[in-house]
């Protein structure tokens, strides 16, 4: 990682890491038990509780049996709602996270499965990252709903979602009750693609200064395949889509264009994330272009190559490189 | 209209409130103050009305908020006219009416959700509001609608519960305040109750209460009896007494200055008067509506007194705070009594007269007091009067000169039981036997259900204690002299009274008796709802908790049974609840047995773990168990996450788990 700074962690992180000591980041659904549901007031808890011992002393004063009452009421209330709050999240089951690569910059999106077992609807519920607004849904009886959780992407690399709350402020309002999840899943996050140096063109091997492509030229016609982002406009096959179908990008080869070799060394000395960039711009551009490329890093090489693959095999290690490799885990 | 086109240029609001529940929380809250109506000054209704009807427009036509200027404009002048009306902002009447401006003014500012909850917590306060003013049974189940709205208007106001739509969060507040009722009835019956007031009430708090008060002039009782409001009920342990045994003792009145009468110094107080009993006790418990007033009524003569009351020389009981609740006391009174002695203080206070007026009067008690030498001669001559000249009972009599007594006695005549109280305690003394007027109720119906009677304001009556040496204080009362029909069947009887003026509840016989009739069944339902409910007060508690066999109990006890009571109740709730949840879910319960069966084994399953990752471990474990458990947790999985299990499905799962053998 790049974050050179150590943080002491707070008060309040140290208290959730101890709370959630036993918990592993899930890969199989998980359901929530009692023991790691959660509750507490929310600001509109405190405020009504406020108002309860306002009408609690306007009671006594005028001597108001009714007052009492009414008080009490709303006392129970409030008390019920407690039970509902728990109850909304009791039993539900958390499916694990899917998530798809984003280029840095673009929200990463965490689609998460909720499923409500049982024949009850449940109300309310949100997934909620770190920092970020909660997403709401509402699960219908015996039903599941897809929750989409959309985190920033800043930086290229792996990006964990953290640890989410599952929560709720189901009836009322003034309770909310939450539980902790940690997906064992996380976002591939490759450099946002940037630079404007045009695509190296050269013979095959060579290495040196790009020569301009130069447009379309006599390509044979290839196929489809799903429209990406950076994918040039002109290449999506417009006629497809009217009929409603998803964005498709024709494909084109041209097996007597020259190879193309995508060098960091081309890159003279630029910093770093930059050249990562640009290099993620070319590929973007050449697998659009239809051109067949590879890709070179200090200490990695990938061979020239063509499709969906290669691009996806060179946006990976653009993502992961980190000055001396590619760490291919995560 | 340049006015509130600037608003849209205000910084976007917090979290949105749900259209839903703003439409909710308008409807909720023109109940709230339509309840409150009838104390509200017309134009605060009307004001009302109008700006919440602006609102519902401005959501309708989705047109935009006011802008801030006018919005402030609105509020100081809702503020402004409340003040100007009231002359105050401070008490219960200025209160309740800044409470429902206050809530019209911030509709025309409510955009996000937390303007939102400030208007439902507006709400409750205004149902509190209303509690002040009324507590009967058909207000409080107004009340409660309104509150269930509040609450519905409450869950609808989140934008994220959108989902319950129609009448769906209708009926989710409607469970939870079924629910809700057995807690409050526990902390209602064992909370323990703080006396109040904790600090001093604003002058207006029990305005308008109507009942006797602690002075009398012609015209005094008169006024107060045509009110048909219910004054006291009491239940009587034994049989009721006769009607002529009904005189309930208010204040007694000792100073006259020639036109009104009002109490002597009531500080001289003891714990009991002593008397001696002549006859049989009655035991009996008064539920007293609130009266602001200390006094506690009471047959002639009490001997036992509710705790915390004292007595004053003149049998008067007295609380030592005003009554401003329902309040029950218990009391044992004998109607028949010998008192003792009178002392040289209380002989000048009932024989005081003022210095001069109403000559013929006293002229005519120096003729007595002349003729006959013994006290009761003088008494029977001032009854004959009153029985023998063309005196009347009249609730509307001529007005009287300077000297009343005069005026009444030889002139006019005609009076209420204020006149001949009044003239007879004048005469008494006049003749040199001592004297006193005493004020309060006589009758009492008896209701419908239950040995219990009803005294209303209409019962209020004046009557006169005179001081005879072989008997003590003896009660007289000059108007049955007149109307003898007034003791015995109530004053609607006995008074001729040609402007309709009496209440319909006091009319006992007219042509609507089965109306009456009704009024009285339904008079059973509010004794009940009087005595057990609204006078359940400190004192109430303890009574109660202690007849329940707990002896006496402080407050500590109260707490500790209270939290034992909830704890029962939380118990029961939640034994129904997995009740509900085991009946529901049989897939969930085969795996739990199975987990169990293996936890005995020393292989437990962590929180985190799921079917397959657990199976996979147990089958590392146990290698003999590894198909069986695999097996199980594979279909186990499939049937909780996969599409709904069918019940084919539910039984093979069972039979795996019965054939796992550990």
């Amino acid at each position: 990682m790049n974050d050179a700074t150590v943080q002491m962690p707070t008060l309040r992180q140290r208290f959730e890491a101890w709370v959630t000591r036993g918990q592993r980041p899930i890969r199989e659904p998980l359901r929530l038990e009692r023991r790691r549901i959660y509750i507490l007031p929310t600001g509109q808890g405190y405020a009504f509780a406020l108002l309860l011992f306002v009408l609690f002393l306007w009671s006594i004063n005028y001597s108001n049996s009714m007052g009492f009452a009414f008080t009490f009421l709303l006392a129970a209330v409030a008390q019920n709602s407690m039970w509902q709050a728990h109850d909304n999240l009791l039993g539900l089951i958390v499916h694990p996270a899917q998530v798809a690569p984003v280029f840095a910059g673009q929200p990463a999106l965490f689609g998460v499965r909720l499923e409500n077992p049982d024949p009850r609807p449940r109300y309310g519920i949100a997934l909620q990252g770190q920092d970020q607004p909660p997403c709401y849904a509402d699960l219908p009886a015996s039903g599941t709903t897809l929750v989409t959780l959309a985190m920033p992407s800043e930086r290229r690399g792996w990006l964990r979602p953290g640890r989410i709350r599952v929560l709720t402020r189901y009836p009322l309002g003034l309770l909310q009750s939450w539980s902790w999840v940690e997906f064992d899943a996380a976002c591939l996050v490759y450099p946002a693609p940037r630079g404007r140096r045009p695509l190296p063109v050269r013979q095959a091997g060579a290495r040196g200064s790009g020569q301009r492509a130069e447009g379309p030229g006599s390509e044979d016609y290839a196929g489809f395949r799903p429209y990406a982002p950076g994918d040039s406009p002109r290449r999506i096959a417009w006629k497809a889509a009217t009929r409603g179908g998803p964005l498709l990008v024709k494909r084109f080869t041209d097996q007597t264009r020259p190879e193309l070799w995508l060098d960091w060394a081309l890159l003279g000395d630029d910093p770093t994330e930059a050249r990562l960039g640009q290099l993620c711009q070319w590929v973007l551009k050449a697998e659009s272009e239809g051109h067949r490329y590879g890709l070179r890093l200090p200490g990695v090489s990938i061979a020239p190559g063509q499709g969906e693959q290669q691009r996806r095999r060179c946006l990976e290690v653009l993502a992961l490189y980190s000055g001396d490799g590619v760490k291919t885990t995560s | 209209m340049k006015l509130w086109k600037r608003a849209r240029a205000t910084p976007p609001p917090g979290e949105p409130l749900s259209p839903p529940g703003l439409v909710w929380l308008l409807v909720t809250l023109t109940l709230a103050v339509l309840l409150h109506a009838g104390q509200l000054p017309i134009w605060l209704v009307l004001g009302f009305l109008a700006l919440a009807g602006w609102r519902a427009a401005i959501v309708w036509y989705s047109w935009s908020l006011p802008a801030p200027a006018l919005r402030l404009l609105l509020a100081l002048l809702a503020a402004g006219a409340v003040l100007a009306h009231y002359k105050t902002l401070l008490g219960r009447d200025a209160g309740v009416a800044l409470l429902a401006a206050m809530a019209a003014c911030k509709l025309l500012e409510t955009r996000d959700l937390r303007d939102g909850v400030v208007l439902v917590f507006l709400g409750y306060l205004l149902v509190m509001g209303k509690l002040l003013y009324s507590q009967d049974i058909p207000v409080v189940a107004g009340l409660l609608g309104v509150v269930l709205l509040l609450l519905t208007a409450q869950v609808t106001l989140h934008r994220q519960h959108a989902g319950l739509s129609g009448l769906a969060p209708l009926r989710l507040t409607g469970r939870m305040l079924l629910l809700a009722v057995p807690v409050m009835l526990i902390l209602f019956v064992l909370f323990p109750r703080i006396p109040g007031p904790l600090w001093g009430l604003p002058k207006d708090a029990y305005q308008g209460r109507t009942g006797l008060s602690d002075e009398m002039t012609p015209g005094t009782i008169s006024e107060l009896i045509q009110s048909g409001a219910v004054a006291f009920r009491v239940r009587f342990t034994g049989v009721l007494p006769p009607p002529a045994q009904r005189y309930w003792r208010g204040p007694v009145l000792e100073q006259f200055d020639g036109r009104r009468w009002t109490t002597a110094d009531e500080r001289p107080m003891a714990t009991l008067m002593p008397f001696t009993p002549l006859g049989p006790a009655l035991d009996y418990a008064v539920i007293l509506e609130p009266s602001n007033q200390r006094w506690l009524l009471a047959l002639d003569l009490p001997a036992r007194l509710p705790p915390g009351a004292l007595m004053t020389h003149t049998f008067q009981v007295l609380r030592s705070e005003p009554v401003n609740e329902v309040y029950r006391y218990e009391l044992r009174s004998y109607p028949q009594y010998r008192t003792g002695e009178l002392s040289a203080a209380e002989r000048v206070r009932a024989l005081q007269l003022p210095a001069r007026g109403n000559s013929r009067a006293r002229m005519l008690a120096a003729d007595w007091q002349q003729a006959d030498a013994q006290p009761e001669a003088r008494v029977n001559r001032a009854l004959a009067l009153f029985r023998e000249q063309p005196f009347y009972y009249t609730l509307k009599p001529s007005l009287l000169g300077v000297d009343g007594v005069d005026d009444f006695l030889f002139r006019s005549r005609e009076g209420f039981c204020e006149h001949y109280a009044s003239a007879f305690v004048f005469l008494m003394r006049a003749a040199g036997v001592p004297a006193r007027v005493v004020t309060g109720y006589l009758g009492g119906e008896p209701g419908t259900l239950g040995n219990y009677l009803i005294v209303r304001q209409s019962d209020a009556h004046a009557w006169a204690e005179v001081w005879l040496e072989e008997r003590g204080w003896v009660r007289i009362d000059p108007t049955a002299a007149v109307a003898p029909d007034r003791v015995r069947d109530g004053v609607y009887a006995a008074v001729t009274d040609p402007g309709g003026l009496l209440p319909f509840l006091a009319r006992r016989g007219g042509d609507l008796e089965w109306l009456r009739q009704l009024a009285l069944g339904w008079d059973a339902l509010n004794i009940a709802w009087n005595e057990w409910v609204l006078a359940y007060g400190p004192q109430r508690q303890r009574d109660f908790l202690s007849g329940l066999g707990f002896g006496e109990v402080d407050w500590e006890e109260m707490i500790l049974a209270l939290l034992l009571a909830l704890s029962v109740l939380g118990l029961v709730y939640a034994g129904l609840r997995w009740q509900s949840r085991r009946e529901r879910d049989p897939v969930a319960r085969a795996w739990q047995q199975v987990c169990k069966r293996l936890a005995r084994r020393g292989l437990v399953r962590g929180g985190h773990e799921g079917p397959l990752d657990f199976s996979e471990r147990v089958a590392a474990a146990r290698p003999d168990l590894a198909e069986a458990i695999r097996a199980l947790g594979q279909h186990y999985a499939a049937l909780r996450y996969g599409p709904a299990a069918s019940p084919e499905q539910v039984r093979q799962l069972q039979r795996q788990v019965r054939h796992l053998r550990l």
